[in-house]
């Protein structure tokens, strides 16, 4: 009967105890409705019909409510209506209530993407990855401007605050992937700021965690102390393309040739470039990790200034990487002579 | 009796000396008229061009929503879209198009009056509207905001598109609303008929009334904010900015604060509508006059009290939301009052399924299921899954469209008569009528499911599971269109060709329906004077040949 329902109001799957508990009030709330509706409606169908115009003469009786109707129509609906409340707001309550001893897990929500972070590590973007059968409480804020985390198989949604911290909680039941979204309308990368829910058994995400503890150990181990060699030009491409992930630059920056929020990366070094005002520019190194920390100051035309700045976010071997990183991206076409303008096309509109 | 009807009482009768033609018909005489009647017509024909530009982006949304993907247009260009359509909409249609159009010509009619208290500063209020609206289209032209209606800070205080010019727009938007409503509070006060008691005041009045109390204490509430944010905007104040020391939730309340009453704006007009339009073609009286004239100012009072169900997810503390989910759930109690209460009315009564009547159950059942979906998010918890998804979408969709729309729809099919003298096609009016009900539901009944399996508004592409329920609705915006198009054409060429009505050709005993039609430049041939409540019909036998009342019928 659940699933039925479930299934003819396209709900989602229901992941946890909370989902479950709210379908129910749901299923309740839309019979109800369902049913006062049919009354209504039956019962002006039953006039429309009964009393019809039968002829331009009729005569019509003055009629007016008793106590009786007055109370009937203001009882009736006000009985449900605090019956629902008194359902559903205790489930509410119980959202901004998380057990003692629920593992915590920050969120922090930017344009346009997620970041998670566990403390002790490791931290993560877009892939939230959370034990079944333990309770996790988030703890979210926001760089920017407003987002709201959403993840509809758990019924679950809170906005994420600049500014401030908010918190709500869950127990996932069983393994498996499901979808976040952002719900509060965050811009041009709004619809693309998605996030994957990986519910793991409990003792797989144990081993998860550990690894990945362990592995940023190794990393701090291996870091090279003052004095010591830096990597290698090959070792920065890669570098670069690990940081670029991290960051989230690829939410923008495609590395296929396809136009998105931000100028395709490939064949972007040494490209002339048409900035807003007209002006032609040659993307060299100083262009590059310019843009990384002032992106409007000389902006692409065509693109609209909505880089954050990454002024002390990207350390100077970081910002270096990248730009080997995008020096490395190149088609694999030779080409004689300098390329006399934009590499790529804008997507043909449909 | 008055010279311009016929002698023959059965023959409807086009009244030569009216409101259209005294005391000029160039236009000067219509740009500097101070004849509420004409400007409330200027009102009603600007807000449907309004309304016509908000349903082109509306179209555009739902193309562009078609495929998942990109599919007419890019992502800024869709959030401009929608953010026009809001403010198109909601600021230059849906807030004026009752209370000002056909409010500005029936109120002072229905109290007997010649005129609203402040004729100069009704036109005053129209000129407000137009310098608005081209603010705020000057504003659409040169960038267009991509904040939303909502123009949720921090994004709007720091969005790159030209944000200012819309918001300025909206604040003097404001003021035309807040004269309007002072104009007609003080003229339901001071020039009421002789006879014209309390409790003879027609529903229409009661309820316009009850809007105009919102639109005085609220839209200064919402001059303010927009004000703010437009200075946080050129000037980085940190008001609402938290990297300077404000708050962003902040500006959730102050807008809510106007924006939810600003819901009873745009829904307590179409309620008067339907208390009028539900008497006539049931030809009785209204079943609980009282009940209904109650909780017009009950939902007004209760509406400014329930903001905070806005803001559900936004942190506030539980205690909080539970006040607020109480509260509103005592609103949808006053908006069941009235629906029970216009069932009742049609019992035993001799129903006419005429256009406006058609529309009149449009209404009922959207707003039965708005209402009954609005306590479900009302409830918290479920809200929690619902907010900021297509469920909302579509639940202030039926309130707004379905329930506000069809009243303007049957407003406009019932006065037709009354304000142009002309009738319109029966037979096209009912088959408009079925194609804007059916198409409406074809478009938001898939709104409901994409909200419950989890589609949050305001996205530009979307999982490809969300596909089918957004081709079905984009099908069903297409029907809606249909029929509005073909609504508006049998009106326009009515307008010129329509058979002549006569004073009264529905036999309503609304007390508008005293005077010739149009009305003449001083609305009564002899001031009326009221005896009776409006809507008795009990004892009056229904002969036809009685019908273009020779003599206004509570003057006896």
């Amino acid at each position: 009967m659940n699933e039925l329902i479930r299934g003819l109001l396209f709900l989602p799957e229901q992941l946890s105890e909370h989902a479950r508990a709210v379908d129910q009030l749901h299923f309740f709330i839309i019979t109800t409705t369902m049913v006062a509706a049919a009354g209504v409606f039956a019962t002006a169908i039953y006039f429309f019909v009964r009393y019809r115009r039968r002829s331009e003469t009729d005569v019509t009786p003055h009629v007016t409510p008793t106590a009786i109707h007055e109370v009937l129509f203001i009882g009736v609906p006000l009985f449900f209506f605090l019956l629902w409340f008194a359902i559903g707001f205790p489930l509410y309550v119980n959202l901004q209530s998380p057990p003692p001893g629920a593992m915590d897990v920050y969120v922090q929500g930017k344009k346009w993407m997620w970041k998670f972070a566990y403390p002790g590590g490791p931290n993560s973007l877009d892939v939230l990855r959370v034990p079944a059968g333990r309770p996790v409480r988030l703890l979210i804020t926001s760089r920017d401007v407003i987002h709201s985390f959403f993840a509809p198989a758990l019924r679950l949604k809170q906005d994420a605050l600049p500014g401030r911290y908010t918190q709500t909680w869950f127990t996932a039941d069983r393994p498996g992937t499901y979808e976040i979204f952002c719900a509060e309308f965050c811009g041009i990368g709004h619809s693309a700021m998605l996030g994957r829910l990986v519910v793991m058994p409990a003792d797989e995400f144990d081993a998860w965690l550990a690894e990945q503890r362990r592995g940023l150990a190794q990393a701090q181990d291996a870091a090279p102390g003052p004095g010591e060699a830096v990597l290698s030009a090959s070792n920065l491409v890669a570098e670069g393309q690990r940081v670029a992930a991290a960051q989230g630059c690829l939410k923008c920056h495609s590395v296929d040739g396809s136009r998105h929020i931000g100028p395709t990366w490939v064949d972007l070094y040494l490209r002339r470039e048409k900035l807003k005002g007209g002006e032609i520019v040659v993307v060299d190194e100083a262009y590059l990790t310019k843009s990384m920390m002032d992106p409007g100051a000389q902006l692409v035309d065509g693109y609209q200034n909505v880089m954050p700045t990454f002024q002390g976010k990207l350390s100077p071997p970081e910002a270096a990487a990248i730009v080997e990183y995008i020096k490395s991206l190149k088609t694999p076409a030779v080409r004689s002579g300098p390329s006399e303008g934009p590499a790529y096309e804008s997507i043909p509109r449909k | 009796m008055s010279p311009s009807l016929a002698s023959d009482p059965t023959v409807p009768a086009y009244n030569a000396r009216n409101y259209l033609n005294e005391p000029a018909t160039g236009l000067k005489s219509w740009a500097f008229t101070l004849d509420h009647k004409r400007i409330g017509v200027m009102f009603l024909v600007a807000t449907t061009v309004a309304f016509a530009l908000g349903g082109l982006f509306a179209l555009l949304i739902r193309l562009e929503l078609l495929t998942p993907g990109p599919t007419i247009m890019d992502a800024m260009t869709y959030n401009r879209l929608f953010t026009l359509h809001g403010v198109v909409m909601i600021f230059l249609f849906m807030i004026p198009a009752i209370p000002s159009g056909f409010g500005n010509f029936l109120l002072p009619i229905m109290l007997g009056a010649k005129d609203v208290a402040f004729p100069r500063l009704n036109l005053l209020s129209f000129y407000l509207y137009l310098l608005g609206a081209a603010v705020a289209l000057y504003g659409m032209v040169h960038g267009g905001a991509d904040t939303g209606w909502t123009f949720y800070t921090p994004y709007s205080t720091t969005t790159q598109t030209n944000v200012v010019p819309i918001l300025l727009g909206a604040f003097i938007l404001g003021f035309s609303s807040v004269l309007t409503g002072l104009n007609f509070i003080v003229t339901t006060h001071t020039l009421r008929a002789p006879g014209m008691t309390w409790d003879r005041i027609p529903l229409f009045v009661w309820s316009i009334y009850a809007t105009s109390i919102i639109q005085i204490l609220a839209t200064p509430v919402l001059g303010m904010t927009l004000l703010l944010v437009a200075l946080e905007h050129a000037f980085a104040w940190g008001i609402f900015d938290p990297a300077r020391g404000g708050d962003p939730v902040l500006f959730q309340h102050f807008f809510w604060f106007y924006s939810h009453p600003a819901v009873y704006i745009m829904i307590l007009p179409a309620m008067a509508v339907i208390s009028e339009v539900v008497c006539a073609f049931s030809r009785k009286n209204i079943f609980g006059y009282k009940a209904v004239a109650y909780s017009s100012l009950g939902i007004a009072f209760v509406g400014f009290f329930t903001w905070g169900h806005h803001l559900f997810t936004s942190g506030q503390s539980a205690f909080d939301s539970g006040i607020f989910a109480v509260l509103s759930m005592f609103v949808a109690i006053f908006t069941a009052i009235k629906v029970f209460n216009w069932t009742a009315t049609l019992y035993r009564g001799s129903i006419a399924f005429r256009t406006p009547f058609a529309y009149f159950v449009g209404f009922l059942f959207f707003l039965v299921f708005g209402g009954m979906t609005g306590v479900a998010l009302a409830t918290a918890s479920l809200d929690i899954h619902w907010q900021d998804t297509y469920f909302v979408v579509a639940h202030f969709h039926f309130i707004m469209v379905g329930s506000t729309v069809m009243a303007f729809l049957a407003a406009l099919h019932y006065w037709f008569p009354k304000i142009t003298g002309r009738t319109y096609p029966e037979g096209w009016g009912l088959v408009g009528a079925v194609l804007v009900i059916l198409g409406f539901n074809f478009t938001f009944i898939p709104q409901f499911l994409l909200g419950n399996s989890g589609m949050p508004r305001r996205y530009f592409s979307y999982p490809e599971r969300f596909w089918a329920l957004n081709v079905a609705s984009t099908a069903g915006a297409s029907v809606l269109a249909f029929g509005l198009v073909t609504v508006l054409v049998y009106v326009l060429v009515s307008l010129r060709w329509g058979p002549i009505a006569g004073s009264n050709p529905w036999r309503s005993r609304g007390f508008e329906w005293d005077t010739p039609s149009p009305p003449p430049v001083e609305n009564f041939d002899t001031p009326p004077i009221i005896t009776h409540q409006p809507h008795l019909y009990h004892d009056v036998a229904q002969d036809p040949a009685q019908s273009p009342a020779p003599e206004p019928s509570h003057a006896r």
